[in-house]
């Protein structure tokens, strides 16, 4: 890189229009609007879509505040989203760990490769299969029963650990690949001098090693707790009546209810939140970073 | 210490291959159970291949499946096109703004899928756009832009602006600088980008959900309504094809990159 190199000038916005301009005039049409005609529909009243002059109203935030049923939801949403984020995080970090500073050579790029795979598989279908392992007769349950010597049963679909495992499973996958990618970036020649200077294993790894994945562990833990908290899908299949949480009441607004101004409301409030939680880890991301 | 070392890389296999069996034992035993012949997968096991010859005379889940394969290809099409041309453009300028420009990319990320699938559906449904599969697709497309613009920008980070300026004073047209000099550079950013745009699209289930209409849905659509109507042992043979199938893709493509980054 030899300076005389940089001092080239660099186009300005106008030359990078043409570029620019369809992939934001995508996204305007299929992300930007959309949320705005959602804001616009949660200040609507109750009526059928097509109904001629809606009048504005806040009724329905007032809803989500007077009764106290959607606030312990969203609770529940959020606790769950916490749940499975620290559950990935403590199972996927040291698989992360394993591949990029133990595993070497082939090995490292075909078990990498076995733990990615999955997330090109359907999720859908991944989660439908755990409703095989988890009933009652089904494998745990008849491979428990015959190493066993007294009978139990171990019936755990349609509950909330269920769904956990669900979601775990979901998701694994993106925080041992977003700890890989920053685990990998470490150089080893730093643990190694820290080890000579007479750290232990354990000290060189908590002063070292973990500052330097913290935004592989913080990425992967965004990537994980935005989908879980509007999950409806996994607590549906899998937890079945246990598993009504925020966004299952939602999507039963848009699905079963028809009542597209709450379910609105409802999205706006869960964005906000979301939203909330975001702007109070850009902190944290940034002085990592 | 060696020794040590050693006790600690095999406890690390061992791990590994504990939470290989993790993600790898539901989609074993579904598909064992989509040659059982029992449709309550009662054990003890037996085998009939019946499942799948049921699947050949399902209309419906063969028509969704073309479905879902025409929107994956398209979106993988237009994502990848329209992602590496804003690629290309951010990477190429600089201007005022260009931070929050870029911030704009990632709310179909950082939005729950829930919320921008609800939200399409308002508003396809309040303008006329309607529901259906060139719905599906206009959402598809834009949930893969981001993933696609973050993995070709990120090949463009090492990519030597040099080689632009050599090509350019050496008489090349901007877009022979482009099509000679750095698409080739960074045709591997390129197809994972692509790749990322296929898997987001075939296994997007969320927003076609909220898009599909009764005769224009997507496989994963079909399979979520068949599962919630309680029966699924065909589901079991066409979800065991499909896992194969991408699976199978992807092996080949990582024949061809080395995902791992090993340099």
């Amino acid at each position: 890189m030899t300076p005389s190199f940089k001092t080239r000038r660099r186009n300005g916005l106008l030359s990078a229009l043409p570029l620019l301009l369809p992939a934001y005039a995508w996204l305007t049409l299929a992300i930007f609007l959309p949320l705005s005609a959602m804001v616009y529909f949660s200040l609507l009243s109750d009526i059928a879509p097509n109904a001629p002059s809606p009048s504005l109203t806040i009724e329905n935030y007032a809803t989500f505040f007077s009764d106290p049923l959607y606030a312990t939801l969203l609770w529940r949403s959020l606790v769950l989203g916490l749940i499975v984020t620290l559950a990935c995080l403590v199972i996927g970090f040291p698989a992360a760990y394993v591949l990029a500073k133990i595993l070497k050579g082939r090995a490292r790029e075909a078990i990498f490769l076995l733990v990615i795979l999955p997330f090109w598989s359907n999720s859908l279908v991944r989660v439908f299969s755990w409703s095989m392992v988890l009933r009652e007769g089904g494998i745990l349950d008849t491979a428990l029963n015959a190493v066993l010597p007294f009978e139990v049963t171990f019936d755990l679909i349609y509950s909330y650990p269920a769904v956990v495992i669900g979601l775990v499973h979901s998701y694994l996958p993106y925080m041992v690949l977003t700890c890989y990618l920053t685990l990998q970036a470490i150089d080893d020649a730093l643990i190694e001098a820290a080890r000579s200077l007479g750290a232990s294993r354990l000290s060189a790894l908590r002063r070292i090693v973990l500052p330097l994945a913290m935004p592989g562990m913080l990425a992967g833990s965004a990537l994980i707790f935005i989908p879980v908290v509007g999950s409806f899908m996994e607590p549906r299949i899998l937890g079945g009546r246990n598993g009504t949480l925020f966004g299952t009441v939602i999507e039963d607004q848009f699905t079963a209810v028809y009542n597209w101004p709450l379910g609105a409301a409802l999205s706006f409030i869960l964005l906000a939140v979301v939203l909330v939680i975001l702007l109070a880890a850009a902190p944290v991301l940034r002085r990592t970073a | 210490m060696m020794r040590s070392s050693s006790l600690l890389s095999g406890l690390g296999r061992v791990y590994i291959g504990l939470v290989l069996v993790f993600l790898y034992l539901p989609l074993v035993i579904m598909a064992a159970m989509s040659f059982n012949a029992s449709p309550f997968y009662q054990l003890p096991f037996e085998g009939t291949t019946s499942w799948y010859a049921a699947l050949a005379s399902n209309e419906g889940l063969i028509a969704s499946t073309l479905n879902s394969l025409q929107i994956a290809v398209l979106t993988t099409l237009i994502a990848t096109t329209l992602g590496t041309a804003a690629s290309l453009a951010l990477f190429r300028s600089d201007f005022r703004g260009k931070r929050a420009l870029q911030a704009l990319l990632f709310p179909p990320i950082a939005i729950p899928w829930l919320i921008s699938g609800t939200a399409m559906l308002i508003f396809f449904f309040g303008t006329g756009i309607g529901r259906g599969l060139h719905a599906i697709l206009l959402g598809h497309v834009a949930l893969a832009l981001p993933y696609v613009i973050i993995v070709v920008s990120a090949r463009l980070q090492t990519f030597p602006r040099e080689l632009e300026d050599a090509a350019a004073s050496l008489g090349a047209s901007r877009w022979q600088t482009t099509r000679k000099v750095t698409l080739p550079a960074i045709a591997p950013g390129i197809v994972a980008g692509a790749l990322f745009a296929f898997a987001v699209s075939f296994d997007q289930f969320v927003v076609s959900y909220f898009l599909a209409t009764p005769g224009q849905t997507t496989l994963p659509v079909e399979i979520y309504a068949a599962i919630r109507k309680g029966f699924t042992p065909e589901i079991n043979a066409v979800s065991t094809i499909v896992i194969l199938f991408s699976m199978g893709l992807m092996l080949i493509v990582s024949r061809f990159f080395r995902f791992a980054g090993d340099r």
